[in-house]
């Protein structure tokens, strides 16, 4: 059985959305990323307290067509690939210290 | 006193980028010379500055080594470093250090590093893009390596001043941006008009079979402005402030697509 994951936003990232997409840049290097629709649903999920499982479960099962597992698996593909870049920290524990990270104005 | 006077700017030259004044003192009065040639039409005649710079020349034929670029904020002061030079500079004393070979390059790209931090906080920033100024208004054009920027300034008509065809410099006036001359130069070789315009468009280059500009919008004007924005500190704050100067811009400025042919009627569009 797989730990439950928890997600919060790196505090070395500057982030806005833009119509559905969110761009987040990388403050140690200046890489930009571009979140779609999907992705920016689950960006602004992310409070290092709410399980990966859980903010996929509310948040994207119940507006878009896709299986819980199918969902999941995105998910996880996504959200390694971000803390790979340094943009998300990941915890198998809930991080009580957990705040917002900067998100600008639409 | 003017002999006085006369020995320090012998070994000093206050060099005004943008209003923003930076006093470069050097022992060597011949190095001195050779940043008064390197900037000239910015060498400003008051000789006040806001900004102080020390320069420590390195003895001839030290190796400058292949390093990479490093701007990192430490204990108060902003730290850089490349293989041809490292320097600190201080905000609170407005005043910095460069140690570096003879080459007056090194210097520049010290200045342009200074010159992006200077700009976070005052909501401007620096860009890879040739600009010049035509009817009273700045038009930016923009695109890495190769895209076109010194092509376009080359094509530039007689009524075109132009103000860089490589580095432009951004700044924010109220809710206006301004295009300012820069002596930061590419292919060109030659150092911009010191000069200053309200930002009418920024084009974003490309290479085509025929003139014609579109425009862009949202997220894809953002993303093209933010990839040609010199980022060069690694450092939360200051990406925040750029990032954010970046997206203040695009909802003010027009950002457009300009696919030219390289001859001379491309400029018939830029009006």
């Amino acid at each position: 059985m797989n730990a439950k994951r928890y997600l919060s936003r790196s505090a070395a990232i500057a982030a806005r959305g833009l119509g559905n997409e969110m761009m987040v840049m990388s403050a140690t290097n200046s890489t930009l990323f571009t979140l779609d629709e999907v992705a920016t649903v689950i960006w602004e999920a992310l409070d290092g307290a709410t399980p990966l499982e859980e903010i996929v479960a509310k948040n994207i099962c119940t507006q878009y067509e896709i299986t819980p597992e199918v969902a999941l698996k995105d998910a996880e593909v996504f959200v390694e690939q971000l803390a790979e870049h340094g943009l998300l920290l990941l915890s198998e524990q809930p991080n009580a210290q957990s705040t917002s990270a900067p998100r600008g104005n639409s | 006193m003017p002999a006085v006077m006369a020995a320090a700017q012998r070994c000093s030259v206050v060099v005004d980028i943008g209003g923003l004044p930076i006093r470069l003192r050097c022992d060597d009065p011949a190095f001195i010379r050779q940043l008064n040639e390197r900037y000239a039409g910015y060498v400003s005649s008051t000789n006040e500055a806001n900004f102080d710079f020390k320069i420590e020349l390195a003895p001839p034929n030290v190796e400058s080594g292949d390093e990479d670029l490093s701007v990192t904020w430490d204990s108060g002061r902003w730290l850089m470093q490349r293989g041809d030079f490292r320097a600190e500079w201080d905000p609170s004393t407005f005043c910095g250090r460069v140690q570096q070979t003879t080459n007056p390059y090194s210097l520049d790209s010290v200045l342009r590093i200074v010159h992006t931090l200077l700009l976070a906080r005052r909501g401007g920033f620096l860009v890879h893009a040739s600009s010049a100024i035509r009817n009273g208004r700045a038009f930016l054009f923009s695109g890495v390596s190769g895209a076109g920027k010194t092509t376009i300034a080359r094509l530039a008509p007689p009524d075109a001043a132009l103000l860089t065809d490589e580095i432009s410099y951004v700044t924010r006036q109220g809710d206006r941006y301004f295009a300012t001359g820069t002596p930061f130069f590419g292919e060109l070789a030659r150092v911009g008009e010191n000069l200053r315009a309200p930002i009418e468009s920024v084009y974003l280059l490309a290479k085509g079979p025929e003139n014609k500009i579109e425009p862009i919008v949202g997220a894809d004007a953002v993303r093209g402005l933010l990839g040609n924005i010199l980022f060069f500190a690694r450092d939360p704050e200051f990406v925040k402030l750029v990032f954010d100067a970046a997206f203040d811009f695009v909802s003010r400025v027009q950002v457009r697509r300009l696919t030219f042919v390289p001859d001379a009627r491309v400029w018939e569009l830029i009006v």
